[in-house]
């Protein structure tokens, strides 16, 4: 109740967000990606937040859920290349589809609400405190 | 009442009033990104009227289980109300990340603002109490 549970929300936003910072880790670390076949190319990945109650007596305390990860279904970069290792039997070689800028993006959206939520927190903890030593 | 209870007055309402708006105004943070989640705030001086309104004549249901809702405060939930958004965003989240950091220092100003009147309401207590400095 109160202040306490603000650790549980700003607690469940802060791992949903370093959850998307994960991806976008993954995402941009596989962006040159290589492979010889579309279905085996690297698709970049995404991760859908949900809110969640965290308690049924309190409906208006609402942490967030990771409900998954998607693949995105933007096409796979693919370019004629007959000297790379991973070329195939015609040539070409599949490059993934992530699109850099946007995890750009993606990651600075999501290490600012990372911060906003370590700012809540902070503060929380500091009402608590000076609640705690109240009369001194 | 005892005289304890009313030398606090309404600063003890009020902090707990401001505690539970921090936790709405970090659930709106915290779900800044979340698709579909609409903002929500509390009317406040609405709450407040009724918080002390229910001090003065106050009828509270027996509870005879742990999941039995109070009607004292449940209640009070209907003033809290959802934000009008500024701008209409595409995965229909109501949050303005601005104006909820805006509020939320406002409103932990205003809890310790609380904190420091029942402060000096204590030391003003024990010193009646103990008659000294």
């Amino acid at each position: 109740m109160g202040l306490l549970a603000n650790f549980q929300i700003s607690g469940s936003a802060i791992s949903a967000q370093s959850m998307r910072l994960n991806t976008t880790a993954s995402n941009m670390a596989n962006a040159e990606t290589v492979a010889s076949s579309e279905q085996e190319a690297y698709r970049a990945r995404h991760t859908v937040f949900q809110s969640h109650l965290l308690d049924h007596s309190r409906p208006m305390e609402r942490g967030v859920k990771m409900l998954g990860v998607v693949e995105s279904t933007a096409p796979i970069r693919k370019s004629y290349d007959p000297e790379h290792p991973m070329a195939n039997d015609q040539g070409f070689i599949f490059t993934s589809n992530v699109d850099t800028v946007e995890e750009m993006v993606n990651m600075l959206s999501s290490s600012r609400s990372y911060q906003n939520n370590v700012e809540v927190l902070n503060t929380s903890k500091d009402l608590m405190l000076r609640t705690l030593s109240l009369g001194n | 009442m005892s005289a304890i209870d009313r030398a606090f007055s309404i600063h003890d309402d009020a902090l707990m009033l401001r505690s539970r708006r921090t936790s709405i105004l970090a659930a709106n943070i915290a779900n800044a990104d979340t698709p579909n989640y609409k903002a929500r705030d509390m009317d406040f001086s609405a709450m407040m009227q009724k918080v002390t309104n229910r001090d003065q004549h106050s009828i509270t249901l027996a509870k005879t289980n742990d999941r039995h809702m109070s009607n004292g405060l449940q209640q009070a939930e209907a003033e809290i109300k959802y934000r009008n958004p500024f701008h209409p965003s595409l995965d229909g989240n109501t949050v303005d990340m601005h104006q909820e950091q805006a509020r939320f220092s406002e409103n932990a100003v205003q809890y310790q603002t609380s904190l420091t009147f029942l402060s000096s309401k204590v030391r003003g207590l024990m010193l009646a109490i103990k008659g000294q400095q």
